[in-house]
């Protein structure tokens, strides 16, 4: 096990952004931290590295305690942030070799390391120019290889894709999934992209209010919670009725659609319409992990006002 | 012995950025080259031209080393919102989650500034030779050190303020409180002598007043105080001043 946590608990003021949370990784897995904005994904993630103190609780990273070992769990972990945070005066090989210092990496692997690291991500032709004439992706891709260079046994990433286009996100995927297998990492990265975590992740936790609302494989997770879902349009529809028959799982109602998740809809689609009666609307379709998403965190829009971005979060403290 | 070693190696990536960063800015090479210039030719060459001399000296050449001070001063202090946009940029994200000691961190930040500010010393000395200022090779030495302290101190003040405001507006504005002062109050530009008492009172408390009297000292030889005491007011100051940035930036 490579993360533990005790009962972990952060709180600003009144506010508990996690809430005595308990979470086991496993060694090598891509573990996925889903959650609407400000469920506490980030502040859980900033304990880990030990930039937050929690307020109760206690957690081992790499079987060392955030708070009383923090310099050993930073020096054994590598962490992408939610923003950038390559230096743009910088060219790609002075950014490495700065970290290559800052951490301790020793001085005779140094130069062949950043050679490997920029290789894995594809930018040693651009790496002695300037970081300010770099696309988003390649800072993403310079900001992975510097989380790599120590070797660290985890890999935290914040949001890996945020802002990024779809190409980009699905070239960044392969590179997470490359580096995991390469270097034998754990990664934990945090995302609010469902198809993300469904491409990535071995297990993943929905977060929401500071607590871990469900977590399984997203396979499993699309299985147990969801199965299909029926979009159904009819006038004056009877929920409860619906809401009745054994093989549908949950209801939900927007904006004059009915939203099912059915156990198995080939098998019980014929007995469904039969039940409503006359319908306008019908779709069906396998569900997804944003289904078992929304499951859990319901349908209707946060208020983003809890939401800050890392200094916000630390500065607050 | 190992946390020594990375403890340097710490201080070294975070003042190499620093250096990397100041050259790469021509921006700012070049107003601390042209803002000095403007004080020694625009400020003493003009009240020069009304006043005779100033205990013997051209006005021009009584000043010089009022505006050594003052360019450190200026280019010091003014380092310390370089944290701020660090801040806002994320820059900092990476240095403060590596493990290396908030000191470290500190210390190469700092000597960043002192770099800034001592490459401008330099252009400054030259300027000196220049304008005919009584230089010697030992006293050039001299007066590199006292700026030299003067910086150590003034960049750590800078990074104190820097480190705990969150806006570069908010800096500019407790900056300005903290630096006019500090440099009128000082005799940079008068001689310290023959002043009112609350003048002379407001001189005495300033530490500024010991630097700048320090360096006049060296370079011209009509000094106040004994240099013993400039220069130990100036490290106890300094010493300070660093005590204070290690902790805020602890407390980052």
């Amino acid at each position: 096990m490579v993360i533990r946590t005790e009962n972990l608990t952060k709180k600003y003021g009144k506010m508990t952004a996690v809430d005595s949370l308990n979470l086991h990784i496993e060694e090598g897995e891509i573990f996925g931290l889903l959650g609407p904005n400000g469920a506490g994904k980030t502040t859980l993630i900033s304990m880990l590295c030990t930039i937050l103190k929690p307020t109760s609780g206690r957690a081992w990273v790499n079987g060392f305690d955030i708070v009383k070992e923090s310099a050993k769990v930073r020096k054994s972990i590598g962490i992408v942030f939610q923003q950038p945070s390559v230096d743009d005066l910088l060219t790609g090989r002075e950014n490495l070799a700065m970290h290559n210092l800052l951490f301790g990496v020793p001085r005779d692997i140094r130069k062949q390391r950043i050679t490997e690291v920029l290789s894995i991500v594809n930018l040693e032709k651009r790496a002695d120019e300037l970081v300010n004439t770099y696309s988003g992706g390649m800072r993403r891709r310079l900001e992975l290889a510097r989380g790599i260079m120590h070797h660290p046994k985890i890999l935290f990433l914040d949001e890996p894709t945020l802002g990024l286009d779809p190409q980009t996100r699905e070239h960044i995927w392969e590179y997470i999934k490359d580096l995991a297998e390469k270097e034998c990492m754990t990664v934990l990265l945090t995302t609010h992209y469902m198809d993300e975590a469904e491409q990535l992740c071995d297990r993943v936790a929905i977060i929401d209010y500071g607590k871990i609302a469900a977590l399984d494989s997203p396979q499993t997770l699309k299985n147990k919670i969801v199965g299909d879902v029926v979009k159904l349009k009819q006038k004056n529809p009877d929920i409860e009725a619906i809401r009745r028959l054994d093989y549908v799982r949950n209801v939900q109602e927007k904006d004059g659609l009915l939203y099912l998740s059915i156990k198995d809809a080939s098998k019980h689609l014929q007995d469904l319409l039969t039940h409503t009666g006359p319908i306008d609307f019908v779709e069906v379709r396998s569900g997804t992990l944003n289904d078992v998403f929304l499951h859990y965190t319901g349908r209707e829009i946060r208020d983003a006002g809890a939401e800050g971005g890392f200094w916000e979060r630390v500065m607050k403290k | 012995m190992n946390g020594i070693i990375s403890g340097l190696e710490g201080i070294y990536a975070v003042w190499l950025r620093e250096a990397k960063i100041y050259v790469r800015e021509k921006e700012r090479l070049i107003s601390s080259a042209i803002s000095p210039l403007l004080w020694i030719f625009g400020f003493g060459a003009g009240i020069g031209s009304t006043v005779e001399s100033v205990e013997g000296f051209s006005y021009m050449v009584f000043i010089y080393p009022g505006i050594l001070v003052m360019a450190v001063l200026f280019t010091s202090l003014f380092y310390g919102i370089y944290i701020i946009w660090d801040r806002k940029l994320d820059f900092l994200k990476e240095v403060l989650v590596a493990p290396v000691s908030r000191a470290s961190v500190f210390a190469g930040k700092m000597l960043g500034g002192v770099t800034d500010a001592m490459v401008q010393v330099i252009f400054l000395l030259i300027i000196g030779l220049i304008i005919n200022a009584p230089l010697s090779p030992i006293s050039i030495i001299q007066a590199f050190l006292m700026l030299l302290l003067i910086s150590i101190a003034m960049v750590s003040i800078g990074l104190v303020i820097g480190a705990n405001l969150q806006s570069p507006e908010g800096f500019s504005l407790v900056i300005n409180f903290v630096m006019w002062p500090l440099f009128f109050f000082s005799g940079a530009l008068y001689p310290v002598g023959k002043l009112s008492p609350w003048l002379a009172y407001a001189t005495s408390i300033n530490p500024l007043t010991y630097g700048v009297d320090a360096l006049r000292g060296i370079i011209l030889g009509t000094h106040q105080f004994p240099i013993y005491l400039d220069v130990a007011v100036m490290l106890i100051f300094a010493v300070i001043a660093m005590g204070l940035g290690v902790l805020s930036f602890r407390r980052m």
